[in-house]
C-alpha cells in the first residue's frame, strides 16, 4: 500500500499482518462501496454487525475464553485503523462495543456478568452503549447529576440523562455511570448494566447531524429505572472506572484516525496522479506535491506512534497520558490530513463520491469525543508540570 | 472424506513488475505476496464439503521456500486442519518437477479428494494439477465451477466457450478450480489465532532436475507515443489516409 511508506509491515507480525489484511478485506468488499449511501442516508449500517462479529472484531483484545479473539493490543489497534480506513462511524461502533461496554463488564463485572453477556457481545447477539456524558457534562463527567439509589431490598433506582452515545437507539444493553451518593463527590460513581427494554428508559437519536452521519448518535433518558442489585458492576468505584474504559478507547482511536488519514491521504495521492490541469497531472505541481509530502510525514509519524503505544500496552506498561498524547496527535493531524486532501481535490472534494470531505467531517467529531483536543492538551500539561489546571 | 488442497503463494498482480538481478526471475523486493485466488477457492471448496459432510479433514500443501509456511497458515486460518510444507529455496518453473514431488506426498496421504486452483497468475502453465493426477493414476477434472459429492461419486460443471458441461466422476479424483465456484471466506480473527496451534509439517521437497528452465524474462517493450494528426473534422481525411497507407487497418 502507498501508504506505508516507512515499510511498517516489517514490524508487524505475521499474525498482526493476518488481522489487519482480514480487515482491510471486509472494509474493501463491505464497506467502502455502501459507505457514502449510508452517509447520505445518515443511517448506521446495521446489516454489517453480523459479519464484523463472525470475523471476530467485537472485543478483539479480550481473552478467547469469553468468546473474544483473544489478540494483543496491536492487532486491536490494527482492527481500529482498519475499520476507520472505511468510516469514523463504523469504526465508532465497535471501539463502543469493545472498549466501551464489553471491557468495563470484563474488568469491572462480576464472573456471572462476564459469563453472560461478553459472549454475546462478541458475537453480536447484543449490542451495547456507553452512557457517561450528559448534556451539561461532557470535559468535566465528575459534576454528573445522574443518581442511583439502592433501595432497601438492594435493588437500584436510576434518574437522569445521558447524551452524545453512540449506538443509543441500537443497544440493547447500556452501560449506565451514575452517582450512588447523595454528596457531590465523583468517588460514589458506579456503572450499571441497564438493559434498554427497563420501563423508563428511552433513547431518542439525535437528528441534524452534520458529521458521523453512518453512525447512531442518541440521547438517553432514564425516568425511575428500576434495577436489581444484580445490575451493578461490582468492582466499579470513583470517577476513575469509566476514565479506564475511555484509555481503551482512546487507544483505539489513536490508530483509527490514522486510517481515515491513510484513506485520505491514497485518495489525494491517486487524484493527483490521474486528474491532468495546465496540461499535466496535477501531482507535477510543486504545490501539491508539498501538500503530499506533509501528509505523507504526518501520517508515518502518527503510525509510528500508534504503533509504539500499541507495543507499550502489550507490555503492560503504558500510560493514561501517553494514550492522550497519541489521541490529541492524530486525531489532529488526521482532520489536517483530510482537509488538505478534500483541498487537493478541488471541485470533486465536496462529493460523497469520493471519501475525503466525509472522513474529514467525522474527524471533526473524532476531534471533540473521547477527551477533547484542549482537555488532552491540559492532561499533558498536567502530566509534564504536575500542576493542574482542571482545579481552580 | 480426506482432501487436499496444494496451494502457491504468488505476488499481487496489481503492481508494475520488476526484473530481478538474475534475468530470469522477479524482482521480489516491495511485492505483496499471497495465496493465489484459484487455490483460495479450492480451500474454500474443500472446507464447504468437510462442512456440509460435518466430518473429514482438510490438508494444505505448498511447495516453496519457508515464506510460503505464511500461505499455509492463512488456509489454516480459514479452517483447514494441518499443513504441509514441502521445503525448496525456490519454486521450479518446471510444473513436472513440481507435480513429481508433489504426487509422492499425496500418494502416501491416501486422499479422496486433491484440489487445485487451475492456474497461477505468475507462472500462468496451468499444468501442476493434471500432471500429479496422471502420475497418481487417478482421473482429473479441470477448471470446475460446480462441485458436489456424494456416495463416493462426484459431480462438477465446467463452463466452456458458449456452453455448459456437467462431468461425473469417480474419487479418488483430482480437480482443478476455476473462477465462480464460490467466494473464499475471510479468515476470522479467531480463525488466525486458532492457525497458530494446528499441525503444520515441514519436510524436504523431492525434487528431480527441472527440464524446463526460464531462460530469459523481459518486460513488455514501451508502447511508442501516440500522433495527433489534427484536430475537428479537417483532420479525418488526413487519419484515414494514415490508417490507410501506414498503420494498414483500413
Amino acid at each position: 500500500m502507498a501508504t506505508d511508506f516507512y515499510n511498517i509491515d516489517s514490524a508487524l507480525s505475521e499474525e498482526e499482518r493476518a488481522v489487519r489484511d482480514t480487515v482491510r478485506a471486509f472494509v474493501d468488499e463491505k464497506v467502502l462501496p455502501i459507505i457514502g449511501d449510508c452517509y447520505i442516508e445518515g443511517r448506521f449500517p446495521k446489516e454489517l454487525i453480523p459479519e464484523m462479529a463472525e470475523l471476530g472484531m467485537f472485543g478483539a483484545n479480550l481473552p478467547e475464553e469469553y468468546g473474544c479473539a483473544g489478540l494483543n493490543n496491536v492487532s486491536y489497534g490494527l482492527i481500529m485503523q482498519e475499520l476507520e480506513r472505511g468510516d469514523s462511524g463504523v469504526r465508532s461502533f465497535a471501539s463502543v462495543q469493545g472498549a466501551l461496554v464489553m471491557y468495563p463488564i470484563y474488568a469491572f463485572g462480576s464472573e456471572e456478568q462476564k459469563r453472560h453477556y461478553l459472549p454475546k457481545m462478541a458475537s453480536g447477539e447484543i449490542i451495547g452503549c456507553f452512557g457517561l456524558t450528559e448534556p451539561d457534562y461532557g470535559s468535566n463527567p465528575s459534576g454528573m447529576i445522574t443518581t442511583a439509589r439502592e433501595q432497601k431490598d438492594g435493588s437500584w433506582v436510576i434518574n437522569g440523562a445521558k447524551m452524545w452515545i453512540t449506538n443509543g437507539s441500537t443497544a440493547q444493553v447500556a452501560i449506565i455511570w451514575a452517582k450512588t451518593g447523595d454528596d457531590k463527590s465523583d468517588k460514589s460513581i458506579r456503572g450499571f448494566i441497564v438493559p434498554t427494554d427497563t420501563p423508563g428508559f428511552s433513547g431518542k437519536d439525535q437528528k441534524g447531524k452534520l458529521s458521523l452521519r453512518a453512525s447512531d448518535t442518541s440521547e438517553l433518558v432514564l425516568q425511575d429505572v428500576k434495577l436489581p442489585a444484580t445490575a451493578l458492576l461490582p468492582k466499579s468505584g470513583g470517577i476513575r472506572s469509566p476514565l479506564m474504559c475511555l484509555t481503551q478507547a482512546r487507544y483505539g482511536i489513536s490508530w483509527g484516525a490514522m486510517g481515515a488519514a491513510m484513506a485520505c491521504y491514497e485518495e489525494a495521492l491517486d487524484y493527483a496522479g490521474n486528474r491532468v490541469m495546465f496540461g499535466k497531472p496535477i501531482g507535477g505541481f510543486q504545490i501539491q506535491q508539498q501538500r503530499l509530502a506533509e501528509m505523507l510525514t504526518e501520517l508515518v509519524k502518527g503510525q509510528l506512534l500508534a504503533l509504539h503505544l500499541g507495543r507499550l500496552k502489550d507490555a503492560g506498561t503504558f500510560t493514561p497520558q501517553q494514550v492522550s498524547l497519541a489521541k490529541r496527535n492524530n486525531v489532529s493531524i488526521a482532520t489536517d490530513i483530510a482537509r488538505e486532501a478534500r483541498r487537493l481535490l478541488g471541485a470533486n472534494g465536496i462529493l460523497a463520491e469520493y471519501s475525503s470531505m466525509r472522513h474529514m467531517a467525522n474527524l471533526e467529531s473524532v476531534y471533540t469525543y473521547e477527551g477533547t483536543h484542549d482537555i488532552h492538551t491540559l492532561i499533558l500539561g498536567q502530566a509534564v508540570t504536575g500542576l493542574s489546571a482542571f482545579e481552580g | 472424506m480426506k482432501i487436499a488442497v496444494c496451494v502457491k503463494r504468488v505476488p499481487d498482480m496489481d503492481v508494475r513488475f520488476k526484473i530481478g538481478g538474475d534475468g530470469t526471475s522477479l524482482d521480489e523486493a516491495g511485492l505483496k505476496f499471497d495465496i493465489n485466488d484459484f487455490d483460495a477457492w479450492a480451500v474454500e471448496a474443500a472446507l464447504q464439503l468437510k462442512e456440509k459432510a460435518g466430518a473429514g479433514e482438510v490438508t494444505v500443501i505448498s511447495l516453496g521456500p519457508d515464506v510460503v509456511q505464511e500461505t499455509i497458515r492463512k488456509a489454516l486460518s480459514m479452517g483447514a486442519d494441518k499443513g504441509v510444507h514441502l521445503k525448496a529455496d525456490r519454486v521450479p518453473f518446471d510444473g513436472f518437477t513440481i507435480a513429481k514431488a508433489l504426487a509422492e506426498e499425496l500418494k502416501a496421504g491416501a486422499y479422496d479428494l486433491v484440489l487445485f486452483g487451475k492456474i497461477s497468475p505468475d507462472s500462468s502453465n496451468g499444468v501442476v494439477g493434471p500432471m500429479v493426477a496422471e502420475l497418481m493414476g487417478v482421473p482429473c477434472v479441470t477448471a470446475i465451477s460446480s462441485l458436489e459429492i456424494a456416495n463416493g461419486r462426484g459431480t462438477a460443471k465446467r463452463e466452456l466457450e458458449g456452453a455448459q458441461e456437467m462431468v461425473e466422476f469417480s474419487l479418488p479424483v483430482v480437480l482443478t478450480v476455476d473462477e465462480g465456484l464460490n467466494t473464499a471466506r475471510y479468515p476470522s480473527l479467531k480463525g488466525i489465532m486458532a492457525a497458530k496451534k494446528k499441525p503444520l509439517e515441514s519436510k524436504p521437497a523431492q525434487l528431480a532436475e527441472p527440464q524446463v528452465k526460464v531462460r530469459k524474462l523481459e518486460l513488455p517493450p514501451d508502447r511508442k507515443a501516440g500522433r495527433i494528426v489534427g484536430e475537428g473534422a479537417a483532420a479525418v481525411p488526413e487519419l484515414v489516409r494514415l490508417l490507410q497507407t501506414e498503420a494498414k487497418v483500413l
